[in-house]
């Protein structure tokens, strides 16, 4: 029998290049949210930190590193980027698979922060918006996630269908911020 | 406009989706004109006003905020969760 | 022209350019009008109303007169004000409003009709006949007044939007401004610094004093260097801040490609939102003209504007130059222009008491009440105590005194406080929360004032702020008083003029006040006096003490207009930046996007979703024919639609089954694990909030699907109910909707299709109707769902995105192999009608468990959201509109949605109106159209002959009223 064949949100897309800026997409082999049940953030850190290294991040936070990581992904809810959930996290959380749910892109320069500022009201100054620091916010009128992934590098989440406003937008806004100079 | 989620701090209003006043839900079985009170009439206030604000682009939380209509003043915001807007149950 | 020593940019590189076709040269660093100057050239424009030659005024924003057009075509920027375009090399710039040139231009023959075209003449010269307003007086009144045109070609330049943080936002970068920022910005806080201007450093660019023992400008060059060099300061230059709104939010306009040729990507302009933690305004002050007769020829301008033109740019803009005054400040004016080897004829000053010069000549006590010279002064009369006498002078230097430039403080509504001793408004303590003052704008007008206050202002941030603030030295510089007397208009008779850019004269606010327009408001209006782009910058103040002297009262009594952002004007194609072609909103695409378009299919826009309304077979020739073949595959074969638009709900938790008792009108709890249940729900009010199916597939486990229209509403809901009313329940959900790909497969022939696919094979007994489960598919864990919106035998087969492209084709490929294929929203639509499926067209917000005839629905065994609402006795009137099917039976065989329904005899008239239509489609199964709708007790008047009318569409048949349900009512089909 012949294969179902997969295919990534932003295939075809990405990557791309504008000045010192590239935009490439993030495929992580699988992307669980995690909601802890009422009383259960404890068990359910301690319970994560057991089996994929990094317990449940905090608001506004990250935990774990590339390939391998936790954001912090709306009121109560993680969201673990990576591997692919432990079955005893079940016990704690409710789990829902969103491997497929979100266009993953990473956006890497010097100026990224000045192109992001032209897609979200969030504020990402390196003052206050730190490596391992995420948000959820606007992305040029779509619901976002912004995390920084290091020091000129973050990765902008908004859902599957929407990939190419995204791209079309980043790159709209890389562009301007290049043609300064 | 800015409104400060109890979750992610301060955040511009373009984040946020209004709903309406916030009160307390009236218990199953309360008279019809309770209800009609709960949907439909609403002060409308000059002054300090309790509002239902949802951080829809942002962590999904329901949140109380507290401000005046006249001086557009923000006093407070706080999770609908400890609001205690179910009323008896 | 220039004077040799003078001018920050003498000796730099040379550029060239074009006014009204005449090629010119000027300087880098100028702006069209300092460049204009130096071409010695007055007359660059006609006045709004009457053509009146104009000149340059002033040299900043607030310009009234010289509005140029810059550029041609589709790139024309209209209403360009000279003062603020930066020269480039081959900037094209042309004067507007003038026919055929700015030299002779026909329309000035308005100037000689001026005693019939007052304040108020649109009011009343043009009323009767009322047709000949719209057709002859305004499209005539439009032609011959106005500013520049717009090309009428779509803009093709970019524009952006973007967003910036920081503690403190300064506003302007004269010397209370450099120094607010520097201080804070020393002591370590997040600053921007905007600054209108092409340069930082305001004033200072324009005097010829000292800082601290150096040249002025050498000392802001100093300051902006450190600025520049700290990583926690941004400067921010051409950049105006145009609004001041709530919790520290600020908007301002910066002109990114305005002073240089167009480069692709580059954008023209970006619009900014700024929040700021706490915020100085540093703008400075605006010179106010005083009203005289003929005040407004070319070559007369503002003091301090003549002052910047010759320091900053080296330019005098005469070479025997008057200067009529109230103040000491524009004594500087006659002071530099003698020091720099410039003729000054005399300085008039209207005060008595007006210090002497050994420099130039002095008349005390004078007023300048006339001006001659038509396209440029040539002459003032002056009146003192000495009589009149009249003296030769191509340029005149004049000044009312200063304006404080309180325009952002007022922007929530404040009003700012009349001081008499300054005879100017002030703004006052906690107009904007956040928002101080400093400087000029403060009405501290000497330098060393602006430099303390920008200390102090800094320091009162840094505090607010949290922030410690470094010990600070107040440079050394001139704090002479400022010393004015105020004098608003000279007496005598002639048009004076108040604001240049509405030609509105003192006579105009005169007699506005004489017909009873005494509000400053109504004056305004009245006789547009502080319209268009300089929102009377230069004219409100003094406009408004005539109109108190007109009306006896004090100026503050008489108070000023509300100010209203912008600042200065803000193109429409900044604020919508980014919302053109496929920036204008987000787009959403299906996994089967790609199959879609390679077979041609139509796209519908279904809220962000793009959706394929038909597939188009060779041959066929419009969307009915498509449409109709997909249906009758269908019914007769199998077709694959994609529905992964459906919102898809994970709801989990040992309170689960709870959650979904409360919203929907039926029971959920009892509902089977491997099973799937219909569902409503509605709003607190008791009408219908969305529908959809909801499938339990664990214990603890439920997976809800919304209407694609309603997804997002519904996740808010559940959101709303679990934290706000039910915050106890130990559910969690999360939106599933777009980690799945899933499909529709209908048709007598879905279950051959997909038991090719599955690698479990089901039949009727273990996948009944209303069943489902996890299920692998080719190899891929997926989801399937026995549910139909068809009414034939229908799946709906779910694997996660990825693979959606991959089932898509194959399911694509197999269905054709049976005989069937691809049906879009269209046939989708049909299929559904016909068996009486409603959707958002049906439950459209005014719509009840009742009027569908489901009040069964409704459980009387538990508590759930808008349970109590629903039995209003209003609600549950069987006289309110009631859903029914409807057929044709007359010689007019269409339906139309949106018709309404009359009883045949009636009067077609709203009282009359019986219903309406929802939905209509061909039925090719039943060969004629079918409908729903809303009719007035409806369900009792099946079998009645109905007249359906659509005014819209020029339609008036005649219907039968019929069941919803036109096919198959016993469902037989679906169950397989």
């Amino acid at each position: 029998m012949a294969e179902l064949i997969a295919k990534s949100p932003c295939a075809g897309l990405l990557p791309l290049t504008v000045g010192g800026l590239t935009l490439s997409e993030e495929t992580p082999a699988a992307m669980t949210s995690v909601a802890p049940y009422q009383g259960q953030m404890d068990v359910l850190s301690a319970a994560m930190k057991a089996s994929h290294g990094m317990g449940f991040p905090a608001p506004g936070r990250s935990t774990g590193k590339a390939g391998n990581r936790a954001i912090w992904f709306s009121r109560d809810m993680a969201l673990l980027m990576g591997p692919a959930a432990d079955a005893s996290l079940a016990d704690h959380a409710a789990l829902t698979d969103q491997s497929d749910g979100w266009a993953v892109v990473r956006l890497e320069g010097e100026q990224a922060a000045e192109v992001l500022a032209r897609l979200t009201p969030a504020d990402l100054r390196p003052s206050v918006f730190k490596r391992g620091h995420t948000a959820r916010s606007e992305v040029a009128h779509m619901m976002g996630s912004i995390t920084k992934v290091g020091e000129s590098a973050f990765v902008v989440m908004v859902f599957r269908s929407m990939a190419q406003t995204l791209v079309h937008d980043l790159k709209t806004a890389m562009e301007a911020v290049a043609a300064r100079g | 406009m800015r409104i400060t989620c109890p979750v992610c701090g301060e955040r511009d209003r373009r984040e946020f989706t209004y709903k309406e006043a916030a009160l307390a839900r009236p218990e199953a079985g309360a008279d019809l004109e309770d209800w009609d009170a709960y949907v439909h009439l609403r002060e409308n206030p000059a002054g300090v006003t309790r509002e239902l604000w949802y951080h829809e682009m942002g962590c999904s939380a329901w949140i109380v905020v507290t401000r005046n209509t006249v001086t557009h003043a923000m006093l407070g915001s706080e999770l609908a969760s400890g609001a205690d807007l179910g009323g008896k149950r | 022209m220039r004077v040799p020593g003078k001018g920050l940019y003498e000796g730099g590189p040379s550029v060239s350019f074009t006014f009204n076709g005449r090629p010119m040269m000027g300087l880098e660093g100028d702006t069209l009008a300092s460049a204009l100057l130096a071409n010695d050239v007055h007359l660059v424009a006609r006045s709004f109303k009457y053509h009146r030659p104009r000149g340059i005024l002033t040299a900043g924003s607030e310009e009234p007169n010289a509005l140029v057009t810059v550029g041609s075509g589709a790139e024309q920027d209209p209403n360009t004000r000279a003062t603020v375009q930066e020269l480039f090399d081959g900037l094209e710039a042309r004067s507007q409003n003038c026919w055929p040139t700015v030299e002779h231009d026909v329309m000035a023959v308005n100037d000689l009709a001026a005693p019939f075209l007052g304040a108020g003449f649109y009011y009343k010269t043009f009323m009767w006949p009322a047709a000949f307003w719209e057709k002859l007086y305004e499209p005539m009144i439009r032609r011959a007044a106005g500013l520049g045109a717009l090309s009428g070609a779509a803009d093709p330049d970019l524009y952006e939007k973007a967003y910036a943080h920081c503690d403190l936002l300064v506003i302007g970068s004269g010397p209370a401004g450099l120094m607010t920022a520097l201080v804070a910005g020393r002591a370590g806080a997040d600053v921007i610094l905007a600054e209108e201007d092409s340069r930082m450093g305001g004033r200072m660019l324009a005097e010829t004093e000292e800082v601290d023992g150096q040249p002025a400008h050498l000392w802001a060059e100093g300051v902006i260097a450190e600025l520049e060099a700290m990583g926690n300061v941004r400067l921010m230059a051409r950049t105006s801040v145009a609004g001041a709104y709530d919790q520290g939010t600020y908007a301002a306009l910066e002109k990114v490609g305005h002073h240089r040729l167009r480069q692709p990507g580059l954008p023209r302009e970006c619009f900014w939102r700024i929040a700021a933690k706490q915020a100085v305004l540093a703008a400075g002050a605006i010179e106010r003209p005083v009203a005289f007769r003929n005040n407004d020829r070319p070559g007369i301008m503002a003091a301090g504007a003549v002052r910047a033109y010759l320091n900053r740019w080296g330019v005098a803009p005469g070479q025997n130059v008057t200067v009529f005054a109230n103040n000491d400040d524009a004594h500087r004016t006659a002071r530099d222009l003698t020091e720099a080897g410039v003729h000054v004829a005399a300085l008039i000053d209207s005060r008595h008491d007006a210090p002497g010069s050994d420099l130039f000549k002095v008349i005390k006590g004078g007023q300048v009440c006339n001006a001659s010279g038509r396209k440029r002064v040539e002459s003032i009369t002056v009146r003192s105590v000495a009589g009149e006498e009249k003296i030769q002078t191509d340029c005149l230097a004049m000044s009312g005194g200063w304006n404080p430039s309180v325009h952002l403080a007022c922007h929530q509504n404040g009003r700012p406080a009349w001081d008499r001793d300054s005879a100017a408004f002030l703004p006052v303590v906690g107009m904007v929360p956040g928002l101080s003052y400093a400087g000029a704008c403060n009405g501290t007008f000497s330098t060393a004032g602006a430099l303390r206050e920008g200390v102090e202002a800094a320091r009162a941030a840094l505090a607010e702020l949290g922030i410690k603030a470094p010990d600070v030295d107040v440079p050394q510089a001139q704090d002479d008083p400022y010393r004015i007397t105020a004098l608003w208009a000279v007496p005598g008779k002639g048009r004076a003029w108040l604001d240049f850019q509405n030609d509105v004269s003192v006579k105009d606010v005169q007699q506005a006040a004489t017909e009873n327009f005494r509000s400053v408001e109504h004056m305004k209006r009245y006789t547009t006096q502080g319209m268009a782009t300089d929102q009377g910058k230069n004219s409100n103040v003094a406009a408004l003490a005539v109109l108190a002297d007109a009306t006896g009262r004090g100026i503050a009594e008489t108070g000023t207009t509300t100010f209203r952002p912008p600042f200065s004007p803000v193109s429409i194609g900044a604020m919508g930046a980014g919302a053109t072609d496929m920036g204008f909103k987000p787009q959403r695409f299906l996994t089967s996007h790609g199959v879609a378009e390679e077979r041609g299919a139509q796209q519908l826009e279904v809220g962000l979703w793009y959706r394929a309304g038909y597939f188009p077979k060779p041959g066929e020739t419009n969307w009915r024919q498509s449409c109709d073949r997909e249906v009758t595959m269908v019914r007769e074969a199998v077709g694959v639609c994609d529905v992964s638009t459906l919102g898809k709900i994970d709801i989990q938790g040992p309170d689960a089954a709870k959650l979904l008792d409360f919203v929907y009108t039926g029971m959920f709890s009892t509902l089977k694990e491997g099973r799937v249940r219909y569902g409503l729900m509605l709003r607190e009010d008791g009408f219908i909030m969305d529908d959809g199916t909801t499938a339990r597939l664990g214990k603890t486990h439920y997976v809800m699907t919304t209407t694609t229209a309603a997804a997002g509403q519904v996740m808010a809901h559940l959101e709303f109910v679990l934290q706000a009313l039910r915050p106890e329940w130990d559910v969690r959900i999360a939106s599933a909707t777009e980690h799945w790909a899933q499909f529709a497969v209908a048709g007598p022939k879905a279950r051959a299709l997909l038991n090719g696919l599955l690698d479990s094979q089901i039949d009727s007994a273990s996948f009944p109707f209303m069943g489902c489960g996890e299920m692998s598919v080719m190899g891929v864990k997926g989801r399937l769902f026995r549910i139909s919106f068809s009414g034939e035998e229908g799946y709906e087969i779910a694997v996660p995105a990825r693979y959606g492209d991959s089932l898509f084709r194959t399911l694509t490929a197999r269905a054709e192999a049976l005989g069937g294929g691809l049906y879009g929203m269209e046939a989708l639509n049909v299929l559904r009608i016909e068996k009486g499926f409603i959707t958002h067209a049906e439950i459209n917000g005014t719509v009840t468990m009742h009027d569908l005839g489901m009040e069964k629905m409704l459980s009387t065994k538990k508590e759930f959201i808008g349970k109590s609402l629903a039995q209003r006795p209003g609600l549950t009137d069987p006289m309110r509109e009631g859903l029914v099917g409807l057929k044709p039976v007359g010689a007019v065989k269409q339906l139309s949605s949106g018709a309404h329904l009359f009883s045949q005899g009636d009067p077609v008239e709203r009282v009359y109106d019986q219903g309406y239509v929802t939905s209509v489609g061909f039925s090719p199964t039943l060969g004629h159209m079918i409908g729903l709708g809303f009719l007035k007790n409806g369900q009792a008047r099946i079998g009645e002959h109905i007249r359906m009318v659509d005014h819209m569409r020029g339609l008036d048949a005649v219907c039968e009223v019929v069941n919803p349900v036109f096919f198959d009512p016993e469902g037989g089909r679906l169950r397989g």
